[in-house]
């Protein structure tokens, strides 16, 4: 039973991570209907300039409170992503809205790859450590362990995404952002400026991004060029089985997604006695993708997606 | 160029002769020119092109982005190593195990197709990436409980082509003439690309081919014309699939040895790239494209001494500017020139089409009007 | 002899009912009409018809053979075409090619013939080209067999939607709104079209929102007003209807 419930935990906070970057995705294709491959690399970039910094900082003032050191890493990753997302939208999705489907999405691919690639450059080829500046208190719950930072960490999740709500239903960009995923050419009959709606969206998935890949490279205590492809694919499945174009889907479906994954990797072993181990945890994200894809195209809360049925 | 061209084009058989002088004595003045290794990368050239032939039946044809497409290309290597080698102590002759692995390939291409193909065509991206990752990790782990694949360490003294009293595997002496095995595999990969080639050819110019670029203008259109749409995009699909695990059976041949670090997504944009930058369903656009990714990478070697050169040391690796450079041209191929180097002739209209096609594209795929 | 009878067809997207409980039945060799004000359910209609709406309850027999559950391609192989109200061409193909589409219902070769081009599959492509460049004259489009479908003035894409449908070889043949936005001249010739279609067997069900040009070619037709059959008889007894006459007048008051 407690190691039900740890696993339990463990799946909501990993899942509260993925929830976060799942609604930069979700919240571009509802507007867009693009893929924005690019996301995950966008929570990576968030990551290693947060460490940067980091390190930098601790480096300059080793006085300087733990908490306050990260705190500067994330804000400086937060407008450090704004302005990376942004660009990339500006130069290599908008030329190209009105090409065909497939032509967005493969520069998207292109912009991932660059991105990685120029990661490795800059931060290189190793695992970079987050450096032990959080406090490491926890505590025993019902026999599951559970520590400060996995609650900060859902908290956190939480905040923003709450923040997020009321900022798509109660603001006035929010109602732009939800006039314009409705219809763009309708939207911009009433007024609303299409191009400034769109780069918002990139902007605020990019920013929540940033917060999201400091969690991660915290939670893990790593951080490396290439986390953003696994989190990015395994955060966009969330987003599909909430239900893409739906942000309480893509809370739902990051939280789902983060659980599935802890149970799965925690009891496979048992399951199918033990043919498969913890290391197809990868795994768990691309079946759930490929079965709702399948059984149910619109996700648990969204709209239809495929074709015909 | 023109110039060069128009006399030939005028007389078909010649420029056919010289095309095919040309390619029989390529390995040999590639060999003589740039050295053995680089007879080596030809062989790889090829292997590409054969792949990127086989992508772009699922691609170029049908118009599905598949990004797991290497996936098939693993089955059928990993098919090609549980038949014919030590790892099993099976040794089945090559003409038997490449037709097996092909079609194990395809059976995979439709068992992935068949609930898949009806989603849009951004989903059906990230589901067969998906796939190629499951499979990839699948051949990672699957050395315990019971040893399938060996796991990362991979398989290794995988059986060689053998025809006859021949094997491709060691040089032939041959009245005089010595040919490494680069040079034997080269022929063999090279009549297998110009098969592919053909059959590639003869269907975009079918009845099939046409249902192919129906489905890719207009689904809807294309199902009110009779077309069964689903069979035929299940079809593309097997079709890119055979063609893969054939390509994969080759490889792990030639290389003797295979693991699953060669069935890296990566591999799978690798071949998308080739054919987006040399003209997505034009078949000399795909060579184009699959030769020059694959020697401008070892071209790019050079690179590194030059910099040892003039700077005195290596700056930059320039193994990892390669991906770099592959997502640039990616980018820069969809911004300036989105049909290709070598575009086909509809293909490029598509792409240059402006509201019309989009639209229609863009438009879900319902009569929207009631 | 009754050639597609529709019985009681209801279709609901979500709560919204577009259509319900409509019923019709065309005759072998007729012209039916079907008219209505905008967003009368028509399109919906004609959708359900031909597969690719699956009605929310209701009957389509084509022949005696219920097609209701059917895919469009098989609805096609059954001898019922269809034309779209927003022209669906392959736009990047060329007429001719736009219309050898048409045939692949009617052809067979198979991957293997494709490849071998045996005799059989040759002379298969040699009909269906042969066909295509006869349906093109047939609709008059004889001249521009190689132009592009997006390079066609508008009602020539019209015209090549027709031909390309003519191609499946269709029995009945369904055509939404094949003269809108034509001008009264293109108008006429498109009327002696259907009237030479209908000479050649093909019996044809059109939707139009030209009460007049209705009135002067089709032998019966149906008026649907807010997804309900309102009327259907012979045309003149259909004008004088005053259910008919309200829901025109009534939509544009």
């Amino acid at each position: 039973m407690d190691i039900f419930l740890q696993q339990l935990v463990n799946g909501l906070v990993l899942g509260s991570i993925y929830a976060l970057v799942a609604l930069g995705y979700t919240m571009v294709y509802g507007i867009l209907e693009l893929i924005n491959f690019a996301h995950g690399e966008v929570v990576m970039i968030g990551a290693m300039v947060a460490l940067s910094v980091i390190g930098a900082l601790m480096g300059a003032a080793p006085d300087l409170p733990g908490v306050m050191v990260v705190l500067a890493g994330i804000l400086v990753a937060i407008p450090a992503c704004m302005a990376l997302a942004f660009g990339i939208e500006k130069i290599a999705y908008r030329p190209l809205r009105r090409a065909p489907r497939l032509a967005p999405l493969i520069t998207a691919i292109g912009v991932s790859i660059i991105l990685q690639n120029l990661a490795m450059l800059i931060w290189g080829r190793q695992y970079i450590s987050f450096p032990p500046l959080l406090p490491r208190a926890s505590f025993e719950f019902f026999g599951a362990h559970i520590t400060l930072l996995q609650i900060v960490i859902v908290a956190l999740a939480l905040t923003i995404m709450a923040g997020l709500w009321l900022l798509v239903e109660k603001t006035r960009l929010g109602r732009a952002m939800r006039a314009t995923a409705q219809s763009r050419e309708v939207a911009q009959l009433m007024g609303v400026n299409v191009d400034r709606v769109i780069s918002a969206t990139f902007i605020i998935g990019a920013a929540i991004a940033a917060i999201a890949g400091v969690m991660v490279s915290a939670y893990y205590g790593l951080a490396h060029y290439y986390m953003g492809f696994m989190l990015g694919l395994k955060a966009f499945s969330a987003a599909v089985l909430g239900g893409i174009g739906n942000l309480f889907g893509a809370m739902l479906g990051g939280l789902l997604l983060g659980v599935i994954e802890a149970l799965g990797a925690g009891y496979i072993g048992d399951l199918t006695g033990g043919f498969l181990g913890s290391h197809y945890q990868d795994v768990f994200a691309f079946f759930v993708l490929i079965g709702v894809l399948v059984f149910r195209p619109s996700g648990l809360l969204g709209e239809r997606v495929a074709n015909r049925a | 160029m023109n110039r060069v061209l128009e006399p030939l084009r005028a007389r078909p058989l010649l420029a056919f002769a010289l095309l095919a002088a040309l390619l029989a004595a390529l390995p040999f003045l590639v060999g003589a020119g740039l050295g053995n290794s680089w007879v080596r990368v030809l062989d790889f050239a090829l292997l590409y092109v054969l792949l990127a032939i086989g992508l772009n039946i699922v691609v170029g044809y049908a118009g599905l982005l598949d990004l797991g497409y290497i996936a098939f290309y693993a089955l059928g290597a990993y098919l090609y190593a549980w038949l014919a080698s030590p790892h099993f102590g099976l040794h089945l002759p090559f003409w038997a195990v490449l037709p097996i692995g092909a079609a194990f390939a395809g059976l995979f291409g439709v068992l992935l197709g068949a609930p898949t193909l009806r989603l849009r065509g951004d989903y059906l991206a990230i589901v067969t990436l998906g796939f190629g990752e499951i499979i990839r990790i699948f051949m990672n782990n699957l050395n315990a409980p019971f040893n399938l694949t060996n796991g990362p360490q991979g398989m290794n003294l995988i059986d060689p082509v053998k025809l006859g009293g021949l094997s491709f595997g060691k040089t032939l002496h041959f009245h005089g003439l010595t040919l490494p095995s680069t040079y034997l595999y080269y022929y063999l990969f090279l009549a297998f690309t110009l098969l592919a080639m053909f059959v590639a050819l003869r269907l975009r110019d079918s009845r099939i081919g046409r249902a192919w670029a129906a489905i890719r203008e207009d689904e809807i259109a294309a199902a009110a014309m009779g077309i069964n749409t689903r069979d035929m995009k299940l079809l593309a699909f097997a079709m890119g699939a055979t063609f893969g695990g054939l390509a994969g059976g080759l490889f792990a041949a030639f290389q003797g040895f295979i693991s699953p670090e060669s069935f890296t997504l990566w591999e799978s944009i690798l071949v998308l790239c080739m054919i987006v930058l040399g003209g997505m369903g034009n078949i000399p656009g795909v060579i184009l494209g699959a030769v020059l990714l694959t020697v401008i990478p070892e071209a790019l070697r050079y690179i590194g001494d030059l910099q040892r050169a003039t700077l005195g040391h290596v700056v930059v690796d320039p193994s990892d500017l390669r991906m770099l450079l592959f997502g640039t041209a990616l980018v820069a191929m969809m911004l300036f020139r989105p049909a290709g180097l070598l575009p086909s002739r509809q293909r490029k209209r598509e792409f240059a089409a402006e509201d019309g096609v989009a639209a229609q594209e863009q438009s879900s795929l319902y009569d929207t009007k009631a | 002899m009754t050639l597609l009878s529709v019985e009681n067809i209801t279709k609901r997207f979500g709560g919204l009912a577009a259509l319900e409980e409509v019923s019709l039945s065309v005759q072998a060799g007729e012209i039916y009409g079907l008219i209505g004000p905008n967003g009368a359910g028509k399109t919906t209609l004609f959708n359900c018809m031909t597969g690719l709406y699956t009605a929310t309850s209701g009957v389509v027999r084509l022949e005696d053979v219920e097609v209701q559950a059917l895919k469009p391609h098989q609805i096609v192989k059954r001898g019922f075409a269809r034309t779209f109200q927003n022209i669906r061409l392959f736009a990047n193909m060329s007429a001719l090619e736009n219309v050898m589409v048409g045939r692949h219902a009617r052809t067979h070769a198979s991957v293997i013939g494709a490849v071998l081009r045996c005799r059989k599959t040759r002379a298969e492509e040699a009909g269906i080209r042969e066909r295509a460049q006869e349906l093109l004259r047939y609709v008059g489009l004889a001249n521009k067999s190689r132009s592009l479908a997006s390079h066609l003035s508008y009602g020539d894409q019209r015209r090549l939607e027709i031909a390309r449908a003519l191609a499946t070889e269709p029995r009945l043949l369904a055509l939404d709104e094949p003269v809108a936005g034509m001008n009264p001249n293109e108008r006429g010739r498109m009327g002696e079209l259907f009237r030479k279609l209908r000479e050649g067997g093909v019996t044809l069900l059109l939707i139009e929102h030209d009460v007049k040009l209705v009135m002067g070619l089709c032998d019966r037709v149906a008026v649907l007003d807010y997804g309900r059959k309102i009327a259907e008889g012979r045309a003149e007894e259909v004008r004088n209807d005053p259910a008919v006459i309200a829901a025109y007048l009534g939509g544009e008051a």
